[in-house]
């Protein structure tokens, strides 16, 4: 057998066979469906109905709150002093008061329990409302029927048009939410297995066996095995968490109605409610309409590519980290330069999502060590251009193969080095070095 | 035969000389002790021979070929930093070094169980490196270093980690790994194991060999003419009876017996110094000193740096 597919078979087993993968495997889908699970049990558990007793000084607000599955609302009429003197011996969660003043009404709400934000916002929008109504009924003398007749409901439909007339409408929260995600797999993927790399380097310096193993092969076969190992545990490990998250979040619906899983995702998102949203007839539709206008095929090719790519750029510089050091503590140093440009691409991903064509996004886009972030970032938005494409992924080929080979010449020099503190400057006499 | 011929090699490490000049030839079928202080370029040497690393000029054949990654599989190198996978188990993992010499796994796996029966190590199969102890360790290290029967052995430091018992049998394996056919370099610190099992010797120091060839001829090369003598008898009549020939080193009295050591000035025999004075004292034993190679090893290693430059180098 070719002796770099033994090693990559030595670096996946024994990764694979260890019991902390096996336990990560299991648990990362667990620790995901507990992240869908929790505010879907939040919004169970707010459907503690809340009662709230509404006195109302001004009058102009009965029967305009308008109950919910978790809200009710009951008027009263009597003071607040009685209502309040009464509270703790009735039935009510809360005191709504709306006081008489000048212009606005002043609102109080005394209660046992903290109401939920969204109650206090919907509570705020049902008198703002209710206000306007009033006042520009009787301004501008509208009947309540009229009124009722206008109700704009606008949405924004961002359409792009390209040079050649084409026009293709965009479904910004999708491209959002993609371009976000495929960031952060590509985020997690280098961070996580990369310094596994660096890891597994330091591990063979320290136990010694690496004079032994480059006896028999190249230190340059040893290095590419142990990334090319390395990156097959990771994806394995992808695979089967997003297998099992979906196996979880399949049961998970199963057990819990459709219905109860929408409203769950509706009430978690406070900002859609805050602002009652205006939802379109079918939002499934919306979805996959937006879909159609994301390049899908081009996001996939693009997200393997950034994604093995990224890697292997990023491993090979942290094998070549792993072997210039005695032990971990010492990686300091090294470490901070090489990920600082990953860190700052995954910051600066939301500033790019704002302008997904701007100098700034396409700059970092074809800069090999940013590019397979922020490239992920900007593809679903479809502004790429091929040449852009073609540019960024040949850049980031090139700047792998240049960092293999610097990581390379580094590597063959420093696993034979040991008990000594390495410098820079030392690092560049490696890399000068002949053979 | 030669096995192994280096010729005329040079390395330099970012202006420091690791080799100068050596070349070396190891023949076949034959102990090889490789002897230098701290930091001569033993080990880089070493590495040159495995190919983990190349010289700036010189040359290497194998059997007469030019050294190249085939040989690789031919080599067998147990190096004096040596370690093993702690959280693999040692089967797996002695197969696994095996397949990296190019062996294939039933065949390896057939041998290697050869070998833990050998050594009474059947149990250890599934056991991980980290609970082994240092003895236990080096031991499976020394099986998979010779597991594919390589023409040469390089072994740095073997016995070290090794108690009197395990010493003896890997001692004993070595010798017999040269009966059947194999060459061993053998690179130590320690003389005594040097006299013990090789049979020729390079020493290097300061990048420079600057001794080669057979033990036993070494050590007559450089004897000194000492012999040491046990005699009862009259010491003033003993040293009358010494003719110019020879010189009293020193002398000690031990009850009726005197030991006197004695140096002879020019080459002489054995023979000439009994004959001078058998007449005039009673002899107990003459014998001849022979340098040790530890006593070679510091000579020639003094001899080679001169005095000022060892000082210079204390001071540092």
């Amino acid at each position: 057998m070719n002796k770099i597919t033994l090693i990559i078979k030595r670096e996946y087993l024994t990764r694979v066979k260890k019991k902390s993968f096996v336990i990560m495997t299991l648990l990362g889908p667990l620790l995901m469906a507990g992240l869908m699970l929790v505010p879907i049990w939040l919004a169970i558990k707010d459907k503690d109905i809340q009662r709230i007793e509404v006195i109302d000084e001004t009058k102009t607000f009965i029967n305009q709150f308008v109950n919910t599955a978790t809200l009710q609302f009951k008027h009263e009429f009597r003071s607040i002093e009685q209502a309040k003197s009464k509270f703790y011996d009735e039935n009510y969660t809360s005191i709504l008061y709306i006081k008489n003043a000048d212009k606005t009404p002043v609102v109080e709400m005394y209660y046992k329990k903290q109401p939920g934000f969204s109650t206090i916002i919907n509570i705020e929008n049902t008198i703002e409302n209710v206000i306007r109504n009033i006042e520009i009924q009787s301004k501008f003398n509208v009947t309540k029927e009229q009124l009722a007749e206008i109700q704009p409901n606008i949405t924004v439909k961002p359409i792009s048009i390209t040079i050649d007339g084409e026009e293709e409408s965009k479904n910004v929260g999708i491209s959002t939410a993609l371009g976000f995600g495929g960031a952060i797999l590509i985020y997690f993927f280098i961070f996580m297995y990369g310094v596994q790399i660096m890891r597994g380097v330091i591990e063979e310096k320290t136990s010694r066996i690496v004079e032994i193993i480059i006896s028999s092969v190249k230190p340059f076969q040893l290095m590419m095995g142990k990334i090319i190992g390395i990156a097959l545990v990771g994806l394995t490990q992808f695979l089967l968490w997003a297998l099992f998250t979906g196996v979880i979040y399949t049961i998970i619906v199963g057990a819990f109605s459709i219905e109860t899983v929408t409203s769950a995702s509706q009430t978690g998102n406070l900002m859609e409610q805050a602002n009652i949203t205006e939802l379109s007839q079918n939002p499934y539709q919306d979805v996959m309409d937006g879909f159609k206008t994301i390049p899908v095929f081009q996001l996939l090719i693009s997200f393997i590519f950034y994604f093995i790519g990224g890697y292997l750029l990023y491993g090979a510089l942290l094998a070549a980290v792993g072997s210039a050091v005695d032990s971990e503590a010492d990686t300091q140093q090294f470490m901070l330069p090489i990920t600082i440009p990953l860190i700052f691409s995954f910051v600066v991903a939301q500033t790019v999502m704002e302008n997904p064509d701007g100098t700034m996004a396409f700059w970092l886009s074809i800069i090999p060590l940013t590019s397979p972030i922020i490239m992920m970032v900007r593809i679903p938005f479809g502004g790429v251009e091929s040449w852009e494409l073609v540019l960024s992924m040949s850049l980031l080929i090139i700047g792998f193969l240049g960092a293999t080979w610097i990581a390379a010449k580094i590597y063959r020099t420093g696993i034979l080095m040991y008990g000594k503190k390495i410098t820079y400057k030392e690092l560049w006499k490696w890399l000068t070095y002949k053979n | 035969m030669d096995l192994l011929h280096i010729k005329r090699v040079y390395k330099t490490y970012a202006g420091h000389k690791a080799l100068h000049n050596v070349s070396i030839h190891v023949e076949k079928q034959r102990i090889f002790g490789l002897l230098g202080p701290n930091g001569a370029g033993k080990t880089t040497l070493i590495r040159i021979i495995n190919q983990i690393t190349a010289p700036d000029s010189g040359e290497l054949f194998f059997e007469n070929e030019k050294l190249s990654p085939k040989h690789i599989s031919q080599i067998g190198y147990l190096p004096e930093e040596r370690g093993l996978y702690k959280k693999m188990k040692v089967g797996e993992q002695a197969l696994y070094l095996a397949q990296l010499k190019g062996m294939n796994k039933g065949e390896a796996s057939c041998k290697l169980k050869e070998w833990f029966k050998k050594f009474e190590i059947n149990d250890w199969w599934d056991k991980k490196v980290e609970e082994l102890s240092k003895g236990m360790a080096q031991k499976v290290q020394f099986i998979t270093t010779v597991l594919h029967e390589p023409k040469l052995l390089i072994l740095d430091e073997p016995f070290s980690g090794f108690d009197p018992i395990n010493t003896n049998l890997i001692k004993k394996e070595i010798l017999e790994l040269r009966e059947n056919g194999s060459t061993i370099i053998f690179s130590t610190h320690n003389m005594e194991s040097v006299e013990e099992i090789c049979d020729d010797i390079a020493l290097i120091n300061k990048s420079k060999k600057i001794l080669e060839g057979n033990v036993n001829e070494i050590k007559t090369a450089c004897k000194s003419n000492l012999f040491e003598i046990v005699f009862i008898g009259n010491m003033i009549a003993f040293t009358n009876a010494l003719w110019t020939g020879f010189e009293l080193i020193e002398s000690k009295q031990n009850k009726e017996r005197t030991i006197v050591k004695v140096k002879a000035n020019n080459p002489s025999e054995m023979n000439d110094l009994i004959r001078a004075i058998i007449n005039d004292v009673k002899i107990i034993s003459v014998n001849e000193i022979t340098p040790s190679m530890n006593d070679i090893f510091i000579q020639k290693v003094s001899e080679f740096e001169p005095k000022e430059v060892l000082e210079e180098e204390e001071n540092e």
